[in-house]
């Protein structure tokens, strides 16, 4: 026991210290948010900041209580999400097929890649009268909007990565009689998938933010609908409700890339394990 | 009884060498724009054959491999190669999106894939990284699984296109080993591209040197691999003035020519 004590003594010390640092370092990053919301607080009790410029955080806790109690945040959630999945999925799909066709052929690129880049200059959000007077203001502008701004991230990323693929594999691969098919299946599309996925996630944030900027344009339903109604009646509770949910949509389309990336990108040796 | 059979192989060999050879060049050119890459070229390749390909930076060896392999387009021009053939590159080349076994059976046809790729991987001495991913092999054992790779198609023509050129020199060696008990096993025509004069010696039947796109001198070697040190120093001096290279000062030749002696 006594012989066996001091060593096992030292390493764990070692390794102490190091399980301490981390997470006291990590800690401590909470610290200056947690203090922000504690002045806040403060700020608000004591009538500095008065309810009508910023609801205190405990007024807010209570009222996103409230709003997903009655059901008011998620139905309108639900309107929102809804939105910017069909917007982002038109956006993804039309983007991924004209990648493919202008990446994959020299005609395709002489055909389409000028339009994209035409279409880039265009701030998506400036298209919004047009497509008020085609559609109206319901729901088809606002997905269009969507899918008009996700097309480009998507497109860009995975024709480029199609572009740049090692043509040493794909030399490799013709050598050992893949076919055009083939090779387009099993080097092609795995070596531009890493940026497909840059593309997707700059796909998803921008739809996050185009689904922002439409749901300002007369909503009768979503989180745009429920911060206009906020606003009509200085409700900065529910204002600051909703742009939480946006941050925190923000947040899991983040998470929903990544996660994909650690399942189609298995082959990458990353670098935190080494 | 070994003697006997070692005595119908040799024989054998002899009688394919004597019919048709597999790959057959007739007065091939090769032009990109105003460049004549390969110039008029004639080649024949027996069956089973070692050939080592010399040339300097540039002067044809790639573009020729390239034309072998059926990478460039030959139509038009009297080339038979054939179509069971693959190649090892100087970088393996492996897919890195495929875990090792599916890059040796990228596209093999036919049933039980995984068992022909087990095979081969286990030729090469493998076997116990079939499910490994290749950003994580040695350049070694990448390299390795690039020779699996060619051998589980079978090939009738084996290209190499210097492939021990980034190995270090231990590694080196025992590729050579590997590469000629394999060749030994499978009996595949072999055309090795190198720049390495010793490495040509120590391995090929047949030495061509190939310059500005024609080749300038041929020499068989005859001697057994391995006794092949009391030939090796005339034969590198001839090689090297058919490559340009004028022999140095005595002192330095002499100490390549000891290096080369040293080899196994």
């Amino acid at each position: 026991m006594a012989t066996i004590a001091p060593n096992a003594g030292i390493a764990p010390a070692a390794d102490r210290q190091r399980t301490f640092r981390l997470p006291t370092l990590r800690a401590g990053r909470w610290f200056s948010p947690i203090l922000l919301l504690l002045l806040w607080e403060l700020a608000s009790r004591t009538g500095l900041i008065p309810e009508r410029t910023l609801a205190a955080p405990s007024t807010v806790i209570g009222t996103l209580v409230g709003m997903i109690v009655s059901g008011e945040l998620p139905s309108n959630l639900l309107v929102s999400f809804g939105r910017a999945f069909v917007g982002l999925a038109i956006g993804l799909v039309v983007g991924i097929v004209l990648a493919l066709i202008a990446g994959l052929s020299r005609k395709g690129e002489v055909a389409i890649d000028p339009l994209m880049q035409i279409k880039r200059t265009i701030p998506v959000v400036a298209l919004s009268p047009l497509l008020i007077v085609w559609f109206g203001i319901g729901e088809t502008t606002k997905i269009t909007l969507i899918a008009f701004a996700a097309v480009f991230p998507v497109y860009i990323n995975l024709y480029s990565g199609i572009r740049a693929v090692d043509a040493r594999l794909i030399d490799a691969g013709r050598s050992f009689g893949l076919s055009r098919l083939e090779l387009i299946w099993h080097v092609i599309l795995p070596g531009a998938l890493p940026s497909l996925l840059v593309g997707l996630r700059f796909s998803l944030s921008v739809a996050i933010i185009v689904l922002v900027i439409a749901e300002q344009i007369n909503a009768s339903a979503g989180l745009g609908y429920l911060i206009n109604n906020a606003r009509d009646f200085m409700r900065t509770d529910i204002i600051v409700v909703c742009l939480m949910v946006y941050a925190l949509l923000g947040l899991a389309a983040d998470w929903l890339v990544r996660a994909i990336e650690s399942r189609a990108l298995a082959w990458r040796p990353s670098i935190v394990e080494q | 009884m070994d003697a006997r059979r070692g005595f119908l192989l040799a024989d054998a060999a002899e009688i394919a060498r004597r019919a048709a050879p597999i790959v057959r060049l007739r007065n091939f050119t090769r032009r990109f724009g105003a460049n004549t890459i390969i110039d008029k070229l004639d080649l024949d390749i027996a069956q089973g054959e070692f050939i080592a390909l010399l040339g300097r930076s540039g002067s044809g060896k790639t573009t020729l491999l390239r034309t072998l392999a059926g990478l460039d387009d030959s139509r038009g021009q009297d080339v038979t190669v054939p179509t069971a053939r693959a190649v090892v590159f100087q970088d393996a080349r492996l897919m890195p999106w495929k875990k090792v076994w599916r890059n040796v059976t990228l596209g093999l046809r036919g049933r039980d894939t995984r068992g022909r790729a087990e095979r081969a991987l286990n030729e090469v001495g493998l076997g116990h990284r079939l499910d490994a991913w290749p950003l994580t092999l040695s350049g070694g054992e990448a390299q390795r699984t690039a020779l699996a790779r060619a051998l589980a198609r079978e090939p009738q023509l084996l290209l190499l296109d210097e492939p021990f050129a980034a190995l270090d020199a231990l590694t080196r060696i025992r590729m050579h080993e590997l590469v000629l008990s394999l060749w030994r096993a499978h009996n595949p025509a072999v055309l090795l591209v190198t720049h390495d004069v010793d490495e040509a010696i120590a391995l090929a039947d047949r030495v061509l040197v190939l310059d500005q796109g024609r080749i300038v001198g041929e020499e068989r070697i005859d001697a057994p691999r391995g006794e092949r040190d009391g030939i090796a120093r005339d034969l590198r001096e001839t090689l090297l003035n058919w490559l340009g290279v004028k022999p140095g000062p005595a002192g330095e030749g002499n100490g390549v020519v000891r290096l080369a002696a040293a080899r196994p």
